[in-house]
């Protein structure tokens, strides 16, 4: 008996550019009580699929059934499906700030739940809130009913949104990148608490994510979609240890948290397809490692696993479980003693004005003492608001610190002269989060790289074309693409203009600030090996900023953990992993999730075989 | 993203790419509406340069006053017919010809005042924007202030004390015109410069012209034009009431607003209603397709705008397919 | 908050200060001779010379200036050139007429314009939409007087012709003495006011909409299984609030500093219609007392709209 039962659930979203196939024939069944892991990349479908099944999305074409408590959501009278919505099933959000309205109490917002679904009275909605707001644990409740959004930290925010899913007590909740837009450490709490909650109440989860560390680690069941497909499903135990399909394999493989020392991450080459076109044969062909002659020309069959796991795939045993040979064992990186960059005791100070009140002192940076080596990779790994991207604009010369001293090639940062300034600029690069913000939209991707050129007055004409073109191909990039504009192209590409940008004039230090943390899991990994491919070859010396330590730990030599504008601890990365000392290095390192290594596949048989209608 | 069409390994399947420009001329030629104002657009351009040649089609010079055939024995205008397409105003003059006449004063004043405006706008609003602190503070107090200023009276005061003329009314719509939109462009510079691409150009060691040239000119340019195409209508529309208040175009130099001005003193239009319906309408046409190409242009050179939706949408499917 | 209220006020004595330096200064620039004008023609040149005496047009500028705001301080504005009565008093009586022209077509601008553009972001692209975007577009063009003349035209003369009046031809009538007249009178220049104003009220409300009914905080409001009555109204219009509030405050103040044109169009005795005589007059005391009274408006209304808008979000509190 399932909770929720989908049967080739189909949407189709109109645009200006075409129908774009978001789901394309999906099922599955949910049990009661069970958490219920839909993963996927961006464009995977996997919002879309539950927030068409809900009515949010009102000019979606739907398709197919979706059966809940008896009866068919798919084309159910508006009223009873509002009804239904907060009522039988609540819904949670990816950003709490953004999904709870500014201007409204959360005490008001909650309660406003109640009195849609209920008569009561106000009074008694006001305890039935502070009573739940207590349950998800946000202290003094009764106090803070009158808060704003504004006045909650992240963590409690998504508090906030739990709880209002859940006042009513519904049979099913849908939590939609619950902890994406959360610090790591906050991130396990919430998930600790969705899965209380799920135990408390009775309530079956559907917990949607492009994160399969927390997926493997609190889903029953599991469904991986690839451009609105269904790839493959199971239960998460099964198919965390031996995914049956090359896609579920392929991103365990690219995870950075499934590393392993020694080992290069296996990207999943490619990028992922439009969803305007309809494939003729399976989806993930063009990218799949082990397609065979007919997997690009018919559409794969679902096969059945012995273990209940099911496939969309031609492969008739699976995906093969071996990994990648390890690339040619990297050799311990002869660090020489000389130093690239050197910050000593770099002290940071805002004065913020606030809007009413007097000026505040804002100590953003508290000391920092830090080295970086020729041809080495420094991490700098904190969470939100610890100071590592102002650190890293520091260290780059692009914001003065109010004490201490920089020094790049032994030159002191505070000290340069308009022209000295000028000159450095030729020794630090930065390459930057956002794909899209760090690439100017109205020019040209050949004019994007040839700046260094151009604002150095170092190459033009042909000769300044002939090098970017050089640089294209040493990142990855089709030299052709010269005269393409950013929005042609992917994420991951972006990323490597940027690179290439950044790589033009040589630089003796790069600093990368969260570099892949706006990539899939896929991508991220291409982009990953690119820089130290290139560091290999050219014997670059990195500095690299990220939130994530199992991507930090992939990279760098050696890791500063930065909480609160210090660095708090600061060890070789096999060290900080296998010893860590700081207490706020433990909470990291614990709440960081790490991925069970797949075992030897085999054990599975194919017992069925449908062929794709 | 659907025009993307490059993979990073596997070969690629090429898809005719069009330019940003070639997009906007394809999406601005299926906006029906667009177009027609563009025809309306195109129409008053003609009548405008071909003024003097309608003067000699018929015989009637804009100023010329024809107290025989062009008014009744009891002095009132003679409405439209064979000797006067568009009839004839209080002093027998024709109304067509005075028209087109008219139409050289609205473009002239609308273009011009518009182009000047915007062309501020553009060097305060980034200015302010691009270096912030003390300068943004004092540029945007000066905006503030522009704004906060009854401009329609103080245009009067001016007007009453330099005495009307076409240089003081563009200068006084000029004044008065470019403080909303240097706002505008102020508020994108803002956001413009926040973004990572400023910062990789200031690390590469751009200058600030250059970064405001080459990084952050160019992602102006569709606010710009779509601002100025809006502001012309504007322009226009102030150019005609100070004309219509008796303090812009000094007559007997025909203009639309003065000939409504004319129309509105004695009451004279209750008995010759095409003294309001011939220029007011002239007005209307005018303001409306520059306010719909305005739109148009929007819609064309940033389909990210929620208008464009408008496509998109659709009801939502009431019975489920079995 | 008392930081910022100073702060407010402070930057509205600045405007004030400004904008009556602008135009004092402007008429001792200015070609024309203040007693000339009030003296005529026939006037010989010790009279004349007697007349700026009086005036005190003959002491330095600055000096000038600087009794103008002492009296102005006071509220003593000076007298006009054209009939020796003193400013203040003059101006003042104007005011009813021109406040409940604005404050009746506010509401009814407001009426029209944001139901408009609520509908129209509500169904976007739908045939109401459509609608909407015509009424946009043609409101925001039609220029006020040839609306004006035309439905003085239409509305008022065609009846009138046909044997019966529909709408007078303009006047005013006081709200003490019969508010159904003072309405009816009322009626047609307020509809002029407000189809042009509306038109504004409409498309900001329509792109505030559109903006709004895509926050996650709606999708949120739907996901609570709210109707869409509420979602709009209380979830959607709340957010769209400020910036409407803000425009009405802006318009209101520039609007009470004279509706110049459509006082003159239909013949009402208001701030503007005064303006325009006492620029036709060269009546520059009057001028001066306008254009302070204009901004004056703005400065108050301005300070309001701050401290609504502190009201209206609590972020900024």
């Amino acid at each position: 008996m399932a909770i929720l039962e989908a049967k080739g659930l189909t949407v189709d979203i109109p645009t200006e550019d075409g129908t774009v196939h978001a789901v394309r024939n999906v099922s599955f069944s949910i049990r009661p009580g069970s958490l219920f892991g839909i993963a996927g990349e961006s464009g995977s479908g996997k919002s879309v699929l539950t927030q068409a099944v809900m009515g949010l999305l009102p000019n979606a074409d739907i398709g197919g059934e979706v059966w809940f408590e008896g009866r068919n959501l798919i084309g159910l009278p508006q009223e009873e499906m509002r009804r239904l919505r907060g009522g039988r099933i609540g819904m949670i959000f990816q950003d709490p700030l953004s999904s709870l309205h500014p201007f409204y109490t959360i005490g008001a917002q909650i309660a406003e739940v109640l009195h849609a679904h209920e008569k009561i009275s106000p009074a008694d909605a006001r305890e039935r809130v502070v009573e739940m707001l207590g349950k998800v644990g946000i202290p003094s409740p009764a106090e803070r009913y009158d808060d704003y959004p504004h006045q909650f930290s992240g963590g409690m925010r998504q508090r906030v949104m739990i709880a209002m899913a859940l006042i009513l007590k519904p049979a099913l909740i849908i939590a939609d990148e619950p902890t994406t837009a959360l610090d790591v450490t906050v991130q396990a709490q919430i998930v600790a608490l969705l899965d209380a909650m799920r135990r408390d109440f009775g309530t079956t989860v559907i917990l949607i994510t492009h994160d399969l560390g927390l997926l493997s680690s609190v889903a029953d069941d599991v469904m991986v979609m690839y451009a609105g497909h269904r790839l493959e499903y199971g239960r998460a135990a099964d198919v965390f240890r031996a995914p049956a399909h090359p896609y579920t394999a392929g991103l365990l493989r690219s995870t950075p948290a499934s590393y392993r020392p020694g080992t290069e991450l296996a990207p999943v080459s490619g990028r992922p397809p439009s969803l305007l076109a309809t494939p003729t044969g399976c989806i993930f062909a063009p990218r799949c490692a082990e397609a065979l002659p007919r997997c690009s020309s018919e559409p794969p069959p679902l096969r059945r696993f012995s273990d209940d796991v099911e496939s969309l795939c031609w492969l008739e045993d699976g995906a093969s479980a071996a990994r990648p040979a390890a690339a040619a064992a990297v050799a311990a990186k002869a660090i020489k003693p000389e130093l690239v960059a050197e910050v000593e005791d770099v002290r940071l100070t805002y004065h913020v004005g606030s809007f009413f009140g007097p000026k505040r002192a804002l100590d953003v940076l508290k000391g920092i003492n830090l080295t970086i080596g020729r041809g080495e990779t420094v991490g700098l790994v904190g969470e939100s608001g610890c100071g590592k991207s102002t650190l890293a604009r520091i260290v780059a010369g692009l914001v003065p610190a109010t004490s201490g001293h920089v020094r790049v090639l032994g030159r002191d940062m505070s000290t340069l002269d308009a022209r000295q300034w000028r000159d450095m600029r030729r020794e630090v690069q930065l390459v930057f989060q956002d794909p899209f913000g760090s690439l100017n939209p109205r020019r040209r991707v050949g004019a994007i790289i040839g700046d260094p050129f151009r604002l150095h007055g170092l190459a033009s004409g042909e000769e300044r074309r002939e090098k970017v073109r050089h640089l294209m191909e040493r990142v990855g990039l089709n030299p052709e693409h010269y005269n393409r504009f950013p929005a042609e192209f992917s994420g991951g590409q972006r990323q490597r203009i940027g690179i290439a940008r950044a790589l033009a004039l040589n630089p003796a230090l790069i600093i990368c600030d969260e570099p892949v943390s706006a990539l899939d899991v896929s991508i991220q990994a291409q982009v990953l090996n690119l820089l130290r491919e290139l560091q290999r070859d050219l014997g670059l010396t990195y500095l690299f900023i990220s939130h994530d330590l199992s991507v930090v730990r992939h990279v760098c030599d050696r890791i500063a953990v930065m909480q609160g504008g210090r660095i708090v601890e600061m060890e070789t990365a096999e060290r900080l992993f296998a010893d860590p000392q700081h207490d706020y290095t433990k909470t990291l390192l614990s709440a960081s999730k790490t991925l069970p290594a797949f075992e030897e596949g085999g054990r599975r048989s194919l017992i069925e075989t449908r062929v794709a209608s | 993203m659907s025009t993307v069409t490059t993979t990073e390994t596997s070969p690629q399947t090429e898809v005719v790419q069009r330019g940003s420009f070639a997009l906007t001329v394809r999406r601005l030629r299926r906006d029906t509406a667009s177009m027609a104002a563009l025809c309306v657009i195109f129409a008053i351009i003609v009548l405008a340069i071909a003024a003097p040649w309608v003067a000699a089609m018929t015989g009637h010079s804009p100023i010329e006053q024809f107290r025989d055939t062009g008014l009744s024995p009891a002095g009132i205008p003679v409405g439209p017919g064979a000797e006067f397409w568009f009839g004839t105003d209080q002093l027998g003059r024709d109304v067509l010809v005075r028209l087109a006449y008219g139409a050289r004063v609205s473009l002239l004043v609308g273009v011009f005042a518009s182009l000047i405006a915007s062309l501020i706008a553009v060097i305060v609003g980034t200015t302010a924007g691009y270096f912030g602190g003390a300068v943004d503070l004092v540029l945007s107090r000066l905006t503030d202030l522009v704004m906060s200023v009854p401009f329609l009276l103080c245009a009067l005061a001016l007007v009453s004390a330099f005495g009307p003329s076409l240089t003081l009314s563009v200068a006084v719509i000029v004044f008065f015109s470019w403080a909303p939109m240097a706002r505008v462009i102020r508020g994108q510079v803002i956001s413009l410069r926040r973004q990572d691409f400023v910062l990789a150009s200031r690390s590469l060691g751009a200058g600030p012209l250059s970064i405001m040239v080459v990084d952050i000119l160019p992602n102006l340019a569709v606010p710009i034009i779509v601002y100025t195409t809006m502001q012309i209508p504007n322009s226009i529309v102030f150019e005609a009431t100070l004309s219509f208040l008796g303090m812009g175009i000094v007559p007997p130099t025909p203009s639309w607003g003065g000939m409504l001005a004319d129309a509105s003193s004695n009451s004279l239009y209750l008995v010759a209603w095409w003294l309001i319906f011939v220029p007011g309408t002239a007005l209307l046409m005018t303001t409306l397709a520059f306010n719909i190409l305005g739109d148009g242009l929007r819609d064309a050179l940033d389909p990210k705008s929620a208008r464009t939706m408008r496509r998109l949408k659709r009801r939502p499917k009431a019975g489920a397919k079995p | 908050m008392i930081r910022f209220l100073t702060h407010r006020v402070g930057f509205g004595a600045g405007v004030l200060l400004v904008l009556s330096a602008f135009v004092f200064f402007l008429f001792f620039v200015a070609p024309g001779d203040p007693a000339r004008m009030i003296a005529g023609d026939k006037a010989t040149e010790s009279q004349l010379q007697q007349i700026r005496k009086n005036l005190g047009v003959d002491r330095p500028i600055v000096v000038q200036y600087g009794a103008f705001m002492q009296k102005a301080l006071s509220g003593d504005l000076g007298f006009s050139y054209r009939n020796q009565q003193p400013v203040a008093p003059i101006i003042l009586r104007r005011i009813p007429v021109t406040l409940s022209l604005v404050l009746g077509g506010a509401l009814l601008w407001l009426s029209i314009g944001v139901p408009i553009g609520i509908m129209s972001a509500r169904h976007v692209g739908s045939l109401r939409d459509r609608l909407g975007q015509a009424f946009i577009l043609i409101g925001l063009s039609f220029p006020t007087f040839v609306l004006g003349m035309m439905s003085l035209y239409l509305l008022y003369f065609l009846p009138k012709q046909a044997g019966f009046t529909l709408f007078p031809a303009g006047g005013y009538k006081a709200l003490s003495s019969n508010p159904v007249i003072w309405a009816w009178h009322l009626a047609l220049p307020w509809t002029t006011l407000a189809l042009t104003m509306a038109a504004i009220y409409a498309r900001l409300t329509r792109g505030q909409m559109l903006d709004v009914m895509g926050e996650d905080y709606i999708r949120t409001a739907r996901a609570k299984g709210l109707t869409e009555r509420r979602v709009v109204w209380k979830h959607g219009m709340r957010a769209a609030l400020t910036p409407l509030v803000t425009q009405l405050g802006a318009d209101i103040a520039l609007l009470l500093g004279g509706v110049i044109v459509i006082e003159q169009v239909y013949g009402l005795q208001g701030v503007g219609a005064l303006a325009v005589q006492a620029v036709a007059n060269q009546d520059r005391p009057i001028i001066i007392g306008v254009v302070l009274l204009g901004g004056v408006f703005i400065v108050i209304a301005n300070i309001v709209v701050d401290l609504l808008y502190v009201l209206l979000d609590p972020r900024v509190r």
